[in-house]
This record gives C-alpha cells, structure tokens and sequence, in this order.
C-alpha cells in the first residue's frame, strides 16, 4: 500500500462510520525525544486516525506563539530532519499503524534535497507532506518525486481562496485537503470562525477529496462541531500547550480523548 | 540623452530589464513561496500594480510627491577631497542621504503607500524595519498620507537604532517589538508577515526591500530605479557631473534596494561595472556576517520569507544568525535579482566588514562632510580598496543610500573619543 492509499484508507472508514477523522498535530522533538514518543503513543491510544509530525523550522511565519515555541526549543534540543525520520521509524516499529503526515518548512526539505528527502520519508513511513509555504505553483519537483513515490502531496486552502484558486490546488491535492478555518496563523482560539460551514461548502462543490479542517480547534465542542461539516478534524497547539510541564502526558491523553469523541461523534 | 557617447555604448539591449518572468522567477530564484491565504493578495497586488505602472494620472501623482515632499532628484556631488586621498578615479556620490527622512527607503515607501491608498481597498499598513529606515519612511508615508501603520522591529534593533524607534511613535505609528528568534529583522518580517496573513482582507504589507514573494522584488526594484534613472542624467549632464557614464557603481546590498535601484536603469550600459558590498561583520572566517555571496559553506540556494536565493543557513536548511554592525545589512538573504544578474555575470559583489566600514564613516565624514549612514559606509569603505585598481581617468558613482545620524550611538561606542 502507499501513503497515498493509506491515507484514502482512514477516510473511507470515517465515512462508513460516519464520523471525521481525529488528527492531531506534534511538534516533534518537544518537549524532548522521549516525550514526542509517549506523546503520539498516546494520542494514538486516544483515538487519532492520522498524526501530522511537524519537523521543526527556525523560520515558522504561518505558526503562532504556542508552535512557535514548541518548534524552537525543539531545534535547540538538536532536533534535525535525520531525527524526525528516526522517531517515525521507531513509532512504525512500535507497531503505530495510523498515516503520518509530515509538516515543514520548505528550506529544511529543499536543504536535505527533494528526491532524498522523499525516498527517506518513504522509507521512514511517512505517508504525506504538507508544507505550508508552497504552494502547488513552486513544487513541480517535489510533486513529481512524491508521485512516484506514492507519498501524498496535501496542500492548503484558505477562506481567501477564490474558485479558480480551489480548482487549482484541490487537482494538485491527494490524501486530503488541508483548510485553513481562518485567514491567519496557527494557533487555539475561543470560538470557530462563523462562516466556516459556508467556506467548506464552497470547497466541496469543486473537489471529492476528503476535506480536514485545521487551526484554532482547541475543544471537543470545537471537534465535534467541524466534525459534523468536515471530514477531517485537525489539532495542533492546543495539543502542544497541554504537553508541557508536570502531568502532560496525562493532560494530552484527556485532551485527546475529548477531541476523538468530538471528532468521531460520540 | 544630452552626450553622444552614450547612443554609441547601447549596443543590442540586453533582457535584463525584462525580467522576472511570468510566475515571478529571475532564472532559477524568486518565485512565490508564502502560506495560501496570501496567493489571493499576492495576485491583487500584482494586477493593481501591472496596471498602475502605466497609468499616467498615478505616475504623475508620484512624481508630484517625490519632488515636493521627498525632495527628488537628490544631487550627485564630485567627491574632490576624498578623489585626491585616494589618488584615483574620479568619486561622484549619488546623494539619498538626502531624501526626506534620510535615506533612499521613502522611494518605496510612498510608492506603495500611495499605490494602496490609490488602488485597493485597504485602509492599514503593517512593515518590518531592521535599521528603522524604512519603519521611519512607511510611518512618514502612511502619515501623510493618512493610514493607520503598524511596524514590526526586533528587540535588538530597537535598542540599537531608538532615535527611529522614537521617531515612528512621534508619527502615529505603533511599534511592536520582536522578541523572537535573533530579535532582529528576520524576526521582525516573519511577525510583519503573520500579522498580513491574520488582516489580510484590509491590510497591505509594506515590505522594504527587494524581497519576499513575487511581486515585491520587482515592485520595490521599481519604486528605487528613480535612483539609478536620475543618476544616469546627472552623470551624463556636464552640468552637475562629469558629463559620461562612470565606470563602476558601488552600493552595498542587505536585500538590496538601494542596489538594485541604483544599478537596473545602468544594466543596458556594458562598460559600467556594478559592484555590490555585503557586510562581513567580524569577518567570513568565523561566520559572524551578512555576506550571503562571500561564504559557501553558509551561503547557499535556499528559501526564506517567500523567495528562493542565496540563504545563509546550516547544513539542515534552519536559517543562520547573521552579524552585521549596520542592522540594515543584518539579514540572512539578498533579493533574488541580485543572485540572478550576479550568475550573469553582469553584477559583481563583495564585502566590506565592520572595522573596514567605520573606517569609511570616519573617511567620508572627515574628507566630504558627510556623514554616511553604517550601511552606506560599506560601500565607501569598497571604495578604498576599488580606487587604487583603477585609473585617473576613470570614473567611479557610489550610492550613498542613507544618512548617519541614526547611527550615532553604535559609531561613538565603537570609535570612542575622538
């Protein structure tokens, strides 16, 4: 199997079962190698159906201060792409059988060279990219390597995307679609933008790939909200908050498990 | 053209003015590589600006501001003294120092400033500054103009630069800090950049430089090229210069706007040598520097903040700490047509580093009475070395590109009493 059908896996059981897929986000290396391993075991037990891995960047710009953080500390712990790849490895060997996405930057995968980068993931079990500063326009290479590869290639929308913009990045998509819920950068916010529904709506009338939303989604309310108009529920920093300090393992798994029941509807 | 001369020397033009191309791209650098909610601004940008390069009523507006409140064209002055210390070619300065505010960045400024105000339906602008330059020219734009104006400074560069950091808020601007990262104008644009990509239905990003994702690089370029189209009448006017085309231009390059400026309406003339400095900082040795060209074990192809060029970065792609005394050259990467026209082999560069350039501020303060801006310093300081390599009766133009006032306090820690 590739990724690609992996991926397509997960969201043909959702569906059956008539539920969103729960994926949360990590930034790996954080808040130490260790803890980046209990932490998606965890999340895995808790309910995820696909895990997006963030491979730290100096550079973050569509990141907010949680991320930001967390991403940062990572890289001064030492944390490299050679490391991400080793802790997927490590995770596969464990027996973690959900999709990993992974999620950078494009300086460190453009560093670690496009086809290298894409044979490694593979080789790792890495079963998609998603790299929020380029978009399809920039990523030929990258999209021909992932292609042959079988690794899904999952780019972004955003309440900004006019209709022909939709059309364009949703036939350069496979896996998923990511939607951005709000124009702006990752982090937890109180509440769902309001015209979110009417944003996913207009993204369905030009695509059948499943569609995930991401950013803001801190709550199981949140979770179970988007769930019901999404295919996909995606949570990152308030996943990340929950981890730091005493006792954060213990929160991430009660915080995961409440954003799975609100996902898979229960 | 006033002097013969110069017909003769435009053999075939040469494309260079032709470029980026479509998608954005000089030869392999340059592009478009930015979150998705910004492709959308980023296309409206572009279109209002192909559209209002050709429309005389915002040219004309343009122009009309650039005279009467910028103070354009800036002269070019002979260099007498310092001409005779060095004993070589002839010196002309090309004076932004001059411009209102103090240097060549109120160009931009208030070209996009009015291109906002005048052709899109936004009503705030946010900007990033390193030095505070160009923070000071888009808090003065957006102020007479009549725009709300945020800017994004790094911690480090407000201590460094306060006169400016005071002279925004005096404005009506606010100021935020950065104190992300090297708390310096790296920092400072990824932050101007989220802060976009959160207001983007209403706010337009002013960037500074010859930077960032398509069409910024060219919007900037032309917004600057005022620089290079006015000093290539003066040159050829016997009246106020030497009355030909000087042989070798030098300016120095953090992104490079007052290069690109300077240099773009000069590309078509081959006998002029175009010379950029970078800063070198403690020196390329130890890494402690901005000199993306002048290091390949740091300096390499990469991607940052929405472009693809030279990137001063480890072997693992995270972007490096640069180091320079002048934190306007203080940046991890240089415009994209910079790295393009150098692989042409039509722009060269080089590096001047921090002692080398406050030598050049004490040199031009003392033997011109002017006092360069850090940055500008770099280039003088090129000049140093440039000159005994070439002859008398040669002719070199540097761009002065800012004044040094703002520089005070780093200049009388490092030179001490004088």
């Amino acid at each position: 199997m590739t990724g690609v059908e992996r991926i397509q896996a997960v969201f043909a059981r959702s569906r059956a079962e008539h539920r969103a897929a729960f994926m949360p986000y990590h930034a790996m290396g954080y808040p130490d190698r260790p803890q980046t391993l209990e932490i998606l075991q965890v999340l895995g037990k808790a309910g995820a159906d696909l895990f997006e891995i963030g491979i730290p960047h100096s550079d973050p710009l569509a990141d907010g201060p949680t991320i930001q953080t967390a991403t940062y500390e990572a890289l001064m712990r030492g944390t490299t792409v050679v490391d991400c790849l080793a802790m997927v490895r490590e995770l596969r060997t464990a027996g973690m059988t959900q999709p990993f996405c992974a999620m950078t930057y494009y300086n460190p995968l453009f560093a670690y060279g496009v086809q290298r980068f894409v044979d490694d993931a593979v080789a790792a079990g890495i079963d998609g990219l998603i790299v929020p500063d380029l978009p399809p326009e920039e990523a030929e290479d990258l999209e021909a390597a992932c292609r042959a590869a079988g690794l899904a290639t999952i780019y972004l929308l955003a309440p900004t995307s006019t209709p022909e913009r939709i059309q364009f990045v949703a036939a350069h998509c496979t896996g998923f679609i990511y939607l951005v819920s709000v124009t702006g950068i990752t982090g937890a916010r109180a509440e769902l933008p309001p015209d979110l529904a009417e944003f996913v709506a207009r993204v369905r009338r030009h695509t059948q790939l499943p569609l995930a939303v991401g950013f803001g989604i801190a709550t199981g309310e949140q979770a179970s909200a988007v769930a019901r108009i999404a295919d996909g529920v995606i949570v990152g920093s308030a996943l990340v908050k929950a981890a730091v300090g005493e006792e954060g393992l213990a929160r991430v798994a009660e915080l995961g498990a409440e954003l799975a029941a609100g996902a898979h509807g229960q | 053209m006033r002097n013969e001369p110069i017909a003769e020397q435009v053999s075939t033009p040469l494309p260079y003015s032709a470029w980026p191309d479509e998608s954005g791209h000089f030869g392999p650098y340059g592009g478009k590589f930015v979150p998705e909610s910004l492709m959308p601004a980023l296309d409206e940008l572009e279109e209002v600006y192909l559209k209002s390069r050709h429309d005389p009523e915002f040219q004309a507006e343009l122009d009309h501001l650039l005279r009467t409140f910028v103070g354009r064209p800036t002269p070019v002055t002979y260099a007498r003294r310092l001409t005779d210390h060095l004993g070589g070619p002839r010196i002309y300065i090309k004076r932004e120092d001059l411009a209102h505010t103090g240097a060549h960045k109120i160009n931009n400024a208030l070209g996009q400033a009015l291109l906002m105000k005048r052709k899109m339906r936004k009503n705030r602008i946010v900007a990033e500054t390193g030095a505070g330059q160009h923070g000071v020219a888009t808090a003065t734009a957006a102020a007479m103009l009549g725009i709300e104006c945020v800017v994004y400074m790094g911690t480090v560069d407000m201590a460094r630069q306060e006169p400016n950091v005071y002279r925004m808020r005096l404005l009506g601007t606010e100021v935020r800090g950065v104190t992300s990262g090297s708390k310096t104008l790296k920092d400072a644009i990824n932050d101007a950049i989220r802060d976009w990509v959160t207001h983007v239905r209403h706010t337009h990003y002013l960037l500074g430089s010859a930077l960032g994702p398509h069409p910024y690089p060219t919007i900037v370029r032309d917004f600057q090229s005022v620089i290079g189209r006015e000093a290539l009448r003066q040159m050829c006017d016997p009246e106020v210069g030497p009355g030909r085309l000087p042989d070798a231009i030098v300016a120095c390059v953090g992104g490079g706007s007052n290069a690109i400026g300077i240099f773009h309406p000069f590309l078509e003339y081959p006998s002029v040598r175009l010379i950029g400095v970078e800063a070198g900082g403690r020196g390329i040795e130890g890494g402690e520097h901005a000199a993306r060209f002048a290091d390949p074990r740091l300096g390499r192809l990469g991607v940052l903040q929405g472009t693809k060029s030279y990137v001063m970065q480890d072997a693992d792609g995270q972007i490096a700490l640069t180091h320079s005394i002048s934190a306007g050259l203080d940046y991890a990467s240089v415009g994209p047509e910079h790295a393009w026209l150098r692989d042409q082999g039509r722009t060269e560069y080089t590096y001047a580093t921090d002692d080398e350039a406050l030598e050049g501020v004490k040199l031009l303060s003392r033997l011109e009475g002017i006092i360069p801006a850090l940055e500008s310093a770099h280039a003088v300081a090129h000049l140093v070395r440039l000159a005994p390599q070439m002859s008398k009766d040669e002719i070199i133009l540097i761009n002065l590109s800012g004044r040094g006032d703002k520089d005070l306090g780093t200049i009388m820690k490092e030179l001490g009493n004088l």
